[in-house]
C-alpha cells in the first residue's frame, strides 16, 4: 500500500493520454459486461426454475403455426391450469412501421396474462366485438390512439378474404401491466382471433404457439415434457419451453448470438490490447531515466517491474470496474424497461468473475512486456541516456 | 578522518564497444578517509563518472575490489546491491533526477519507502531532511514548481533522509548559475563539516572543487595528482 501513491501518480504523469486510455478501456468493459451477459443468456440451457408459463410451438419452427384442434388436447395435460393462442399478426401501420400485433382469444388471454389489466367492461368489449382490438397504453400514447378509434392496420402475412392485405379494427380497449415493469411492455395490441380466423385467407384454424398456464411452477419440465410426448410422431410435432426460453429463441433468429458476442469481445479485447499495449509501453520508455533513479535509490529489479505491473494493473482494474458497473447498471436499466426479455439478461457473479479475469489477463498482456524491461534496466546507462 | 571509509583496490573496469574493449580505469588504487569531501576532477572521459558509479554501486569492477566501510561490494548480486545502496549512500545527479508526478517531500520520502517506518515517521523525516536543506516551506511543492538550486536541494534531501555515511555527488552544481552552484556547494560543505557525511563529488569546474577539502584528478584512467 506504501507504493500506491507513487504508482497512482506515475499512471496520472500524462493526464490526456492516461484519460484516454481509461475511457477506452471503461468503453470495452461496458461491452464485455453488456455482451458477456447476453452470450452467457443465450449460451445457457433451457431453463425452466420459476417459469410460470410455457409456451409451445411446432417443432420445426415458431413461423409455422399449430391447428387450434390441440387446444383441448393440451389443456387435458395434467398440471396445465389454462391455455391461450396467438397468431403473429404481423402488423404494419401507414407503409412501413412495425407494430407488435397478436390475434389471440379475448376470454384465454385475460385468463393466462392476468398481468394485462383493463376494465371487466373492456374485456367484456374485447369478448363482443368481432373487429374489436385492445392496445397497450404505451402503443396508444405513442400514437394518440383510443377507445372508439378505427384502427386501419395492414399485414404482412395474412390477406383478408378478398386479398386485400388491409384490415379495419375498433379499439375497445387500452390496457395497462400490473406493475411497473409490466407497463414498460404495454408496447403491443391484440385484435380478436375469432375475426381474425373468419376473415383471413389461408391458415384458418390455426395459431401461432400455445400459451400454457400451469398449476404449479415447480412441474414446469414434466409438463413441458407431457405436452411434446403428446404430439411426438404426429404432423404437428410440438416443442415446449419455458416462456424466457422462446423468448431467447425468438432473438436468437437474428444468428448464433453467442459466437457474435465472442467476436465483437475478441475484436474489441485486441484493440484495447493493442491501444493499452502501447500506452504502456510509451509511458514506461519515456520514464527510463526515472525508473533509473529509483533503482540508483536502491528499489531492486524485482520492485521496479512490480511497480510498472502495479500501474498497468491499477489501470485495468479502474477501467474494468467502472465499465462493468456501468455495465451492471445499464443492465438492470434495460431489465427494468423490458423484463419480458432482459429481466434474464444480467451481470451476475460469473459475469463479473469473467471481467476481473479478463482485467487481470489484460494488465499481465501489457503491463508484462514494459515490466520486465523496466526491471532489466542498467543504471549507467539509464542514467548517460544509452 | 584517518579511517578509511571508501578503499579502491588495483580496479580496472572496461567496456565492450563493438568487438573493441575499451579500458576506463587502469588499476586504480584510492582510499577516502571517513568524513573527507573528495572533488574528482579530469577532462571527459578520464574515468571521474565511472569511478563514482564504482564507489556508489552502480556498477561493478571488471577487477579489484572496492570496499566501502570495510564492505566489499564488488562481488555483491545486484539485489545486494541495491539493499546496500538503500541504506549507505546518497546520490546527488546533475540534472537533480526528481520524480516531476510527486510533491517535494514525497520526492525525499522515495528511499524511506524501502523502509518499514510508517507513513508519519517517512513524512517527519522528509521533513526534517528539507529543513536541513531550507526547503520545508516548499515541501508541498511540486519539481516544475521550484528553480534549479530548490531542485537541487530537494535532490540533497532525498540523499540525506536515509542518513546514508556516504554522498555521491555527479557534477551536482553543473546545471545552475554561480550563485546557486555555490549556494549548493556550501550546503554540500556544511553536510561534511557539521553532519559527518564523507562526500566525493565529480566537477569539471574548478571553483567548485575548491569547496572540497581535497581534488583527486583523473587522466586517462590513472589517478594524476592529488591536490590538497
Amino acid at each position: 500500500m506504501k507504493y500506491l501513491r507513487l504508482v497512482w501518480a506515475s499512471l496520472w504523469r500524462k493526464k490526456t493520454r492516461a484519460l484516454l486510455t481509461l475511457l477506452s478501456l471503461i468503453c470495452a468493459f461496458l461491452l464485455f459486461g453488456l455482451l458477456q451477459a447476453l452470450g452467457a443468456f443465450f449460451n445457457a440451457g433451457a431453463d425452466f426454475v420459476g417459469a410460470s408459463r410455457l409456451i409451445v410451438q411446432s417443432r420445426v419452427s415458431f413461423t409455422d403455426s399449430l391447428p387450434i384442434r390441440m387446444l383441448p388436447q393440451i389443456e387435458a395435460v395434467p398440471g396445465v391450469k389454462a391455455v391461450s393462442h396467438d397468431q403473429w399478426f404481423g402488423g404494419v401501420k401507414d407503409e412501413n412501421t412495425q407494430i407488435i400485433a397478436f390475434a389471440s382469444d379475448p376470454k384465454r388471454l385475460r385468463i393466462v396474462y392476468p398481468e394485462w389489466v383493463m376494465s371487466d367492461a373492456e374485456w367484456e368489449s374485447f369478448a363482443n366485438t368481432k373487429t374489436g382490438a385492445i392496445v397497450g397504453r404505451n402503443l396508444a400514447n405513442q400514437y394518440g390512439w383510443k377507445v372508439g378509434d378505427k384502427l386501419p392496420l395492414k399485414s404482412n402475412i395474412f390477406p383478408q378474404q378478398d386479398g386485400s392485405m388491409a384490415w379495419t379494427f375498433d379499439i375497445v380497449g387500452i390496457f395497462d401491466g400490473k406493475d411497473q415493469s409490466w407497463q414498460n411492455q404495454t408496447q403491443s395490441l391484440y385484435i380478436n382471433w375469432a375475426y381474425f380466423d373468419e376473415a383471413n385467407q389461408f391458415g384458418r384454424g390455426t395459431a401461432g404457439v400455445f400459451a400454457v398456464q400451469l398449476e404449479d411452477i415447480n412441474r414446469a419440465n414434466e409438463v413441458a415434457q407431457a405436452i411434446d410426448k403428446l404430439f411426438l410422431n404426429s404432423p404437428d410435432e410440438t416443442k415446449t419451453q419455458s416462456e424466457r426460453d422462446f423468448n431467447k429463441a425468438f432473438f436468437s433468429q437474428i444468428g448464433d448470438i453467442g459466437l457474435i458476442v465472442s467476436l465483437i469481445l475478441l475484436a474489441v479485447f485486441f484493440t484495447i490490447l493493442i491501444l493499452t499495449g502501447n500506452t504502456m509501453a510509451q509511458a514506461v520508455r519515456e520514464r527510463i531515466p526515472e525508473m533509473a533513479v529509483l533503482k540508483t535509490l536502491g528499489f531492486s529489479n524485482g520492485l521496479v517491474t512490480t511497480l510498472v505491473l502495479a500501474e498497468a494493473l491499477l489501470l485495468c482494474l479502474l477501467g474494468g470496474l467502472v465499465g462493468m458497473t456501468l455495465a451492471t447498471l445499464a443492465l438492470s436499466g434495460l431489465a427494468q424497461a423490458v423484463p419480458g426479455f432482459f429481466g434474464a439478461v444480467r451481470a451476475d457473479g460469473l459475469v463479473w468473475l469473467q471481467a476481473l479475469a479478463a482485467m487481470l489477463g489484460l494488465a499481465l498482456a501489457v503491463g508484462l512486456p514494459p515490466a520486465l524491461r523496466a526491471g532489466r534496466i542498467r543504471i549507467v546507462d539509464a542514467l548517460a541516456g544509452r | 578522518m584517518s579511517q578509511a571509509l571508501v578503499e579502491i583496490r588495483q580496479v580496472t573496469k572496461h567496456y565492450s564497444r563493438g568487438k573493441q574493449k575499451v579500458e576506463v580505469l587502469h588499476g586504480l588504487t584510492l582510499d577516502i578517509p571517513k568524513g573527507d569531501f573528495v572533488a574528482l576532477m579530469g577532462p571527459s572521459g578520464s574515468g571521474k563518472t565511472t569511478l563514482l558509479n564504482l564507489i556508489g554501486g552502480l556498477d561493478q569492477p571488471s577487477s579489484g575490489q572496492v570496499l566501502i566501510g570495510g564492505q566489499r561490494i564488488d562481488s555483491m548480486s545486484s539485489g545486494q546491491l541495491a539493499k546496500w545502496r538503500a541504506a549507505n549512500v546518497g546520490f546527488v545527479f546533475q540534472f537533480y533526477n526528481l520524480l516531476p508526478v510527486l510533491s517535494a517531500e514525497r520526492n525525499v520520502e522515495l528511499p524511506l519507502l524501502l523502509t518499514g517506518l510508517g507513513a508519519a515517521e517517512r513524512l517527519k523525516r522528509a521533513n526534517v531532511a528539507l529543513e536541513i536543506v531550507g526547503l520545508k516551506d516548499r515541501a508541498r511543492h511540486k519539481p516544475k514548481e521550484l528553480s534549479g538550486g530548490q531542485e537541487q536541494r530537494v535532490a540533497i534531501a532525498r540523499a540525506l533522509v536515509s542518513d546514508p555515511s556516504l554522498l555521491v555527488c555527479d557534477e551536482p552544481t553543473g546545471d545552475l548559475d554561480r550563485k546557486t552552484a555555490d549556494e549548493i556547494l556550501r550546503l554540500l560543505q556544511q553536510l561534511n563539516q557539521d553532519y559527518g557525511k564523507t562526500i566525493v563529488m565529480v566537477t569539471h569546474d574548478p571553483k567548485a572543487a575548491e569547496f572540497a577539502r581535497r581534488t583527486l584528478h583523473l587522466d586517462k584512467g590513472t589517478l594524476a595528482e592529488q591536490a590538497a
